[in-house]
């Protein structure tokens, strides 16, 4: 059992049943967390905001309802979340200097969903700015270091939710991933993240940076948390009209730990020349792995992988653009000095917005322009086409993908920050899975010579969230990879 | 003069509101005159991650009018993002349609005599409103009340010739949207709003000239007198040697000219692309043939069958057609009634004057149509005389009580009672002895005299007729 100064330790599943059986309570096991914050994030920079005096005050509201018995799965469990998420009351920044001051009138949906079950939030994670980035350094709060090495980025964007959970500053967090910007920073910190089908999860009150690819989802230090996470996540809104109104499965129940026949692509697309010779010996041992439990594997092809990154760029940004262009210091946030509102506009955007925002504007902005609009965006939009058929089709002979997260393991801190495209490199495996719109799950497959985690993705057909978190679940109980704890 | 060479060539874009109690994309109120940013919420304001999610009334109104327009339904049409700065527009960008409206092609037909005139439309598209921007002394405010208000953009081809034209293009389609429900196109409220492209060129020729766009415009009256305006400037640059500038103008109303706009104020590119956050907008064909079945009567169809059916003339039907209320009313007053003519002429009197002098629709400054038809029907069946009727009419107005029982209270009813009128005639006659012979003796001119006497001595109330019948005989001797 778990002294008390450690039950940050604990898994969602775990603390659950202790909570219930009042083993433990919830502001102890909050007050663990925030001791835990205390201790590391000063060398972390994973929180941008703790929420201290709230969170106790959820916790002691949890405990009230736990001591009733009727309490649901998540009640007294403290959470991270990005601070991409708008919080009631809470100061929400997205990571930017144009956001530094605003506080939401409002709860996004998810965040109404954890809060009715009696969540616990700890605070707002660290992020690229506006979710845009791979490595967490594009934040106006400085970077957020990976756990297991703190001179190396922790991924991004939700870069600081992936470290929080590896630092066990708090026992799961909720991330976006808009590219890959949950699966890579799972992959680099040696957590498990999931990114939902497109629609399955609300948007609504996540700050929007590409509206047709965001999608909401869990870190966790275990398949099946994450898997408990989404269950509460999951589901229609009338909030949001893009939102599915699917029935959301017992993901929980579907973790039977049975891979027997599953049929596992491999696509010969995704084991590229200059990656990681680790990452790809890791992949395939786990492959290996799942063929000893009675899986298949399949070799297939995505033949337009070559294009994703391409069309990611276009798609991305030209919606960021119109997504962005409401900072303009009329309404909240960062207001320059100015003599009149063109002034008032341009300045705020200047002073408020940081070199990556920036870049993706433009980017967005000229992709859309008068005369480029056939050229580009339209032309983006025929490739994610052809992305989404690439999969349809692959999914007639195999059941599940399986893939590296990323090309490499966590790269040093500053290491690409002068090189936005081999920055962008980073999201090559993920960022098909966005714009297909598919579920992807990452998980620690293994750790490279410098013990840094080494992450796989399952990828499924849209709604399959239960076929890739039993998948996953299998190939953790195996047991064929044992996880390190980052010695901080 | 060498005006008479040209001719104008002139299309409009008129903006209006939708009848919806709320917005296109929130939750929040529509109603008009509230206090600054009362109707607000996060979505309306452009907060940091809401999403707009589509108000189906909106739809339905639109496809009203797109049916009351002639307009082809899209099955499915997609919504745009459209983007440019300014303080007023929260987002940024504002959701409109571009690529696919929700209604194309159609026409309006304009009301008039001989051939019919057509204006035909480009389309018809659905999108929200703005805030509104107030400018004081050293700083500007903005109230989003109307932000995200629902509109539809009803957009013609350039097939309007005169001021004139427009002018009752404009007052047609404005019939319509009120007849429809669709909008209540109050001008002066930014409800009904016009924008007007213009360009002149010799009769004759068959291509267009350049065309100038004038914004700005909130009255009818102001669409003529701008179009006129911009006509005559036209020509005028063309005759002098001059070529007209492809720009925007902004009508002043106080100098009654146009200005053209500085070219930071309209310089756009608006970069549309698909609305990701909301679903294509489909239109299911029962939805289309539910609306089409529930399509009241329009203006073209009932002034035709006013004139065809009552008679009447072109300016009575357009009184009594110009607001469905009126045309309502008149024809709830009818029935039962010998004279659809006795109907039309007391509603077009008496009930639009309460109603014009009370400022109230209608329906609130007069009595129920069925006590005005009962009042009428009293004036036919000779109960009661006509300046009687209006006696009771005015005091119907303030009691709210019946057509009976406010005939009754005042003593209105007519006497036709023979026996009393003749009595009445006996006492006169004997009363007025010289007279008589004069009157016997050729002067027939008495005879109005002798009914006088009579009215006065029966309190005003017996009917003339009978007293003019019974007397002649009397005379007679
Ligand atoms: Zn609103």
């Amino acid at each position: 059992m778990a002294s008390s100064s450690e039950l940050n330790r604990l898994t969602i599943a775990e603390a659950s049943d202790r909570l219930r059986r009042r083993e433990i309570s919830a502001v102890e096991l909050t007050r663990a967390c925030l001791d835990r914050i205390a201790a590391v994030d000063s060398r972390l920079n994973a929180f941008i905001t703790v929420t201290e005096k709230e969170a106790l005050e959820q916790a002691r509201a949890a405990d009230h309802r736990l001591s009733s018995g009727q309490a649901p799965a998540l009640c007294g469990i403290p959470l991270g979340i990005k601070d991409i998420y708008c919080t009631s009351g809470v100061r929400t920044t997205c990571a930017s200097k144009i956001l530094e001051t605003f506080v939401p009138p409002f709860d996004a949906t998810t965040i109404a969903k954890l809060r009715a079950e009696g969540a616990v939030f700890v605070g707002k994670t660290n992020m690229d700015e506006f979710a845009m980035g791979s490595s967490t350094e594009n934040s106006a709060f400085g970077p957020t270091m990976n756990p297991h090495d703190l001179t190396r980025v922790a991924g991004g964007s939700s870069g600081g939710s992936a470290a929080a959970v590896a630092a066990d500053e708090c026992l799961a967090s909720l991330g976006t991933d808009t590219g890959g910007s949950i699966r890579e920073p799972a992959s680099f910190c040696g957590v498990v993240g999931i990114k939902p089908t497109y629609s399955r999860v609300s948007r609504y009150g996540v700050i929007a940076y590409a509206s047709s690819l965001d999608q909401v989802g869990p870190f966790a230090k275990t398949v099946r948390d994450a898997a408990i996470l989404l269950r509460a996540l999951a589901g229609a809104d009338p909030r949001d009209s893009t939102c599915s109104a699917r029935p959301v499965p017992d993901y929980e129940r579907a973790l039977t730990a049975e891979v027997k026949g599953l049929r596992i692509g491999v696509p010969r697309e995704y084991f590229v020349e200059g990656m990681q010779p680790e990452v790809e010996s890791s992949v395939r041992a786990a492959l290996k792995q799942y063929e000893s439990m009675g899986a298949k594997t399949v070799e297939i092809s995505l033949p337009h992988s070559s294009y994703a990154i391409a069309c990611y760029y276009i798609v991305a940004t030209a919606e960021a653009s119109a997504n962005l262009a409401r900072y303009d210091g009329v309404r909240y946030g960062l207001r320059a000095a100015a003599e009149d509102n063109i002034e008032l506009n341009e300045k705020t955007r200047e002073q408020g917005f940081g070199a990556e925002v920036k870049r993706r504007i433009m980017l967005g902005t000229f992709a859309l322009s008068a005369g480029y609009y056939d050229a580009y965006y339209l032309k983006a939009m025929k490739v994610r086409t052809l992305i989404r058929r690439d999969f349809e089709q692959a999914f007639q002979k195999c059941d599940v993908i399986v893939t590296p997260v990323a090309p490499t393991t966590a790269f040093r801190l500053g290491e690409k920050m002068s090189d936005p495209l081999t920055m962008y490199l980073s999201d090559i495996f993920t960022i098909s899975v966005n714009l297909a719109g598919l579920p992807g799950l990452a998980m620690p497959c293994g750790y490279d010579g410098n013990n840094l985690p080494i992450g796989m993705q399952i990828i499924g057909p849209q709604f399959s969230e239960d076929a890739i978190l039993r998948a996953g679940d299998a190939f953790e109980r195996s047991g064929a990879v044992t996880l390190r704890r980052p010695a901080l | 003069m060498s005006h008479d060479a040209y001719e104008a060539v002139i299309g409009l874009e008129v903006h209006t509101h939708l009848l919806t109690r709320s917005k296109l994309f929130c939750g929040c109120s529509t109603e008009f005159g509230r206090g600054p940013n009362e109707n607000v919420c996060p979505v309306c304001m452009g907060m940091p991650g809401v999403l707009p999610v589509l108000n189906r009334h909106a739809v339905e109104l639109a496809v009203r009018t797109g049916i009351a327009a002639n307009c082809e339904i899209a099955p499915r049409s997609i919504f745009d993002r459209k983007s440019y700065f300014y303080p007023d527009l929260p987002k940024n960008y504002q959701i409109s349609q571009y690529e696919t409206p929700i209604c194309k092609g159609g026409y309006i037909e304009l009301p008039g005599d001989g051939a019919a005139r057509r204006v035909r439309l480009v389309r018809i598209h659905i999108e929200e409103d703005a805030g509104k921007n107030i400018h004081e002394a050293n700083s500007s405010l903005v109230d989003f009340n109307r932000s995200g208000v629902p509109l539809v953009e009803i957009v013609s081809e350039p097939d309007i010739r005169s001021a004139e034209e427009a002018g009752a293009y404009l007052r047609e389609l404005r019939d319509i949207l009120r007849y429809i429900g669709a909008s209540d196109g109050r001008m002066e409220e930014g409800s009904f709003r016009c924008d007007v492209n213009v360009s002149v060129r010799k009769k004759g020729a068959s291509e267009y000239g350049v065309k100038t766009e004038i914004k700005n415009l909130n009255s009818f009256r102001f669409v003529e007198k701008a179009i006129e305006h911009e006509v005559a400037r036209q020509i005028e640059v063309l005759e002098s040697g001059g070529k007209v500038a492809q720009e925007t103008h902004l009508w002043d109303p106080d100098r009654e000219e146009t200005r053209p706009m500085r070219s930071k104020e309209f310089a756009n590119d608006y970069r549309y692309f698909p609305e990701p956050d909301l679903p294509p907008l489909v239109v299911p064909p029962e939805m289309i043939d539910a609306i089409r079945s529930s399509m009241p009567e329009l203006p073209a169809a009932r002034r035709a069958r006013y004139a065809r059916d009552y008679g009447l003339s072109a300016y009575e039907v357009g009184v009594l057609t110009a607001e469905k209320d009126t045309a309502d009313y008149f024809e709830a007053v009818l029935p039962g009634l010998k004279n659809a003519r006795t109907a039309a002429n007391w509603v077009m009197t008496e009930v639009l004057r309460v109603s014009n002098e009370s400022g109230k629709p209608i329906a609130q400054a007069a009595p129920p149509a069925s006590e005005v038809r009962a009042l009428l029907k009293m004036v036919e069946d000779q109960q009661i005389s006509l300046n009687a009727a209006k006696t009771a009419f005015a005091a119907m107005c303030k009691s709210g009580k019946s057509a009976d029982a406010t005939v009754a209270e005042l003593g209105l009813a007519q006497v036709s009672d023979e026996g009393a009128i003749a009595a009445a005639c006996d006492k006169v006659i004997a009363a007025e002895a010289g007279k008589v012979a004069e009157y016997r003796g050729g002067r027939d001119k008495l005879f109005g005299f002798f009914v006088g006497q009579v009215m006065k001595a029966m309190g005003g109330k017996a009917n003339p007729k009978v007293i003019n019948e019974i007397l002649k005989k009397k005379l007679a001797g």
